[in-house]
């Protein structure tokens, strides 16, 4: 899969490059280190599993800095870590948009606009949040549907971890899947999802310490920032680009002529607004993380926290793409051997860009911690996915529809159960991911039309006390709709119709790439989830009176009180500095 | 528990054991990394890392310890 979606990621990881490396006793030695680490950790959390809302809230005491970590690990999975690093091999510091324009001002909406509704309404998850807003059916929808994605989400990560295992330790790939669901089966159930978080954090530093070496060692083997600068400029002029197309993230947006085939305005409106808020305002995956914090002041802060680290990732993910490039191009004029590996159709691999950087500079040892911050993060990837789907089960699903108003007790066993079904569940859609790779991407494709209209759902509803239930169902549905229907009417330039869209007719809008019609699919369903919602609510009367959204809508609550009185720990004056530091960082690579 | 100690005791251990084969294992495998012992030099960052995080971690829980009315 050529394009990595924002916020769902559509790419199997592919790790066959591993095949012909060689591990030390060394590196072996650290992999083994880790997961007798993980398992410890889970071992000394399950003494401190006492009621449910320990196993699902890490009994709301996760300390901001390990909350916000936690915020951006549950989605730097290794599949980002690929991805990202083969969008940087593709479309150079272009990709940076999905950073600082894709998440930064996003991650800083939700921490000072949202979250006092998210963690000061005591709803535990983002479907109880709808429930207690609107009502059962808008609930219902999101929970079910969410559940389903986190399975094949689950399934994905899963899938990697199996053959990452498989082409390192040579077991079979069957038996590798299974030992790895076993595997976080057991720190999930023995920890809940405060063992989830701990290891999110632990991967978050591993994938640190195993890509700077990287990506500092392949800089000073191009000649640095302006080797890099050079060898892409060959390579954008080969593209028929500007020479700049690919080292300079703003200078060519003026019109669709660039690497992303997008203008400004696709950008901006579609990956910077609906996609990028659409995710992080209202995936529960990310939101469960904040609402584990210990506080309401560190509840805002923890997607605030997230931003500082996210907003350089970039150097870390990216550049060893453009690296990657760099050093492939520099290769090959000199007809040396090419280090990203051929896709057997005449042009790059671009998925195997990072992991070819890992085996090219890392020696023994280092090597190790590198493969070892891999395996972790498709290991956190899903444990992040299992536990958001064993809390919407248990609370959205079990709770309130199949048996309401049992013991706590009751309920956290159901949480233990819902965990093994959801390794199961994973195990089922990891070896699906394996046979239909076609039907994983369809399935991904159909989950970003339910997530971008729902946060024209909840823009509405935290801002707007006159939307009503009626009118968030149908403007949920009719925005996931409508998205279907932008995706059967167009089609990247090239495409043939089918998974990439045109299924309906296929001669009427064409974009310039896949990415391109991603966003116009996002904006039009957005703005359809937006019009229906607010016509059906004028339309139908309202349910809940001003009493019961208190603490739900905006006009309706009391302003936080600030309780910090260190500047530092003020969410707005953090998040300010946020922004701003994003915008430099914007104008240094315009 | 304080997360810190167990970070920092995970990157203690890598680092002596990078430091460690950095030091006194073979020394041909370096030319992968264009001649720089990485072994030797990031070992004794995360080192340093690993102990500064264990340090921070194991006051911070014995402090938590000795207050358990302040502890959330």
């Amino acid at each position: 899969m050529a394009v990595f979606r924002r916020n769902r990621v559509v790419f199997m990881p592919n790790v066959d490059i591993f095949q012909n490396v060689h591990l030390g006793f060394v590196d072996y030695a650290i992999l083994i280190i880790y997961f007798v680490f993980v398992i410890g950790i889970g071992a000394l959390l399950a003494g401190k599993m006492k009621t449910s809302s320990d196993f699902f809230q890490s009994g709301r005491s996760i300390p901001a800095w390990i909350a916000g970590l936690a915020f951006i690990s549950a989605n730097l999975g290794a599949q980002e870590v690929i991805g990202m690093g083969a969008s940087g091999a593709k479309y150079g510091i272009l990709t940076s948009h999905f950073y600082w324009i894709g998440a930064i001002p996003a991650m800083v909406f939700v921490g000072i606009f949202m979250m006092p509704f998210y963690y000061g309404s005591k709803a535990r998850s983002v479907p109880e949040y709808l429930k207690m807003r609107f009502d059962e059916k808008t609930r219902g929808f999101n929970a079910i549907s969410f559940a389903v994605m986190t399975l094949f989400s689950s399934g994905i990560s899963l899938f990697a971890m199996a053959k990452l295992l498989h082409v390192l330790i040579h077991w079979d790939f069957n038996s590798s899947l299974l030992v790895s669901a076993v595997f976080v089966l057991a720190y999930i159930y023995l920890g809940g999802l405060t063992s989830a978080i701990y290891n999110e954090v632990l991967q978050f530093f591993l994938i640190v310490a195993g890509f700077l070496p990287v990506t500092i060692i392949g800089l000073r083997d191009v000649g640095g920032w302006e080797g890099v600068k050079q060898q892409l400029g060959i390579a954008a002029v080969a593209k028929g680009l500007d020479p700049g197309a690919l080292t300079h993230s703003w200078q060519n947006m003026g019109s669709w002529h660039n690497a992303l085939g997008t203008d400004w305005f696709g950008l901006v409106a579609g990956l910077g607004f609906v996609l990028s808020f659409g995710y992080w305002c209202t995936d529960f995956l990310v939101v469960q993380r904040a609402m584990a914090a210990n506080s309401m002041s560190a509840a805002r802060r923890t997607p605030i926290i997230a931003a500082i680290p996210k907003m350089f990732f970039p150097f870390l993910v990216i550049l060893p793409g453009m690296i990657a490039l760099a050093v492939t191009q520099q290769a090959m004029a000199h007809g040396g051997a090419s280090l990203i590996p051929s896709d057997g159709k005449g042009g790059l691999d671009y998925n195997m860009a990072s992991p070819a950087m890992l085996m090219h500079y890392l020696p023994t040892g280092l090597l190790g911690i590198g493969l070892t911050a891999l395996l972790a993060s498709f290991m956190s990837g899903m444990a992040g996915n299992v536990t958001a789907f064993n809390t919407i089960c248990t609370v959205d699903i079990y709770e309130a529809y199949i048996r309401p108003g049992q013991t706590d007790k009751h309920y956290l066993n159901v949480g233990k159960v819902m965990t093994i079904v959801g390794i199961i569940g994973s195990i089922l859609t990891g070896f699906l991911a394996q046979n239909f790779n076609n039907i994983m991407d369809m399935l991904q494709l159909v989950f970003t039309f339910v997530n971008a209209p729902l946060f024209a759902t909840f823009l509405l509803g935290m801002f707007w006390k006159r939307s009503t239930g009626h009118g968030a169902f149908w403007g949920l549905l009719s925005g996931t709709v409508a998205a279907a229907v932008h995706h059967g009417l167009t089609l990247p330039d090239g495409a043939l119709p089918g998974i990439k869209g045109g299924w309906l007719h296929h001669t009427m809008i064409t974009y310039h790439s896949d990415m391109a019609q991603n966003f116009g699919g996002a904006i039009a369903a957005w703005t359809t989830a937006f019009v229906v919602t607010v016509v059906i609510s004028l339309l139908t009367k309202r349910t809940k009176t001003d009493e019961e959204l208190v603490g739900l809508v905006y006009s309706l609550t009391p302003k936080p009180v600030e309780t910090e009185k260190a500047w530092y720990n003020k969410p707005a004056i953090l998040g300010t500095l946020v922004l701003i530091l994003a915008l430099i960082l914007n104008i240094i690579f315009k | 528990m304080d997360l810190r100690a167990p970070i920092g005791l995970l990157f203690t251990l890598y680092g002596l054991i990078l430091v460690g084969y950095g030091a006194f294992g073979p020394q041909d495998i370096y030319v992968k990394s264009l001649g720089e012992n990485v072994n030797l030099h990031w070992g004794a960052a995360f080192l340093v890392f690993g102990l500064i995080m264990l340090i921070f971690g194991v006051l911070r829980m014995k402090y938590d310890a000795a207050h358990p009315d302040e502890v959330k």
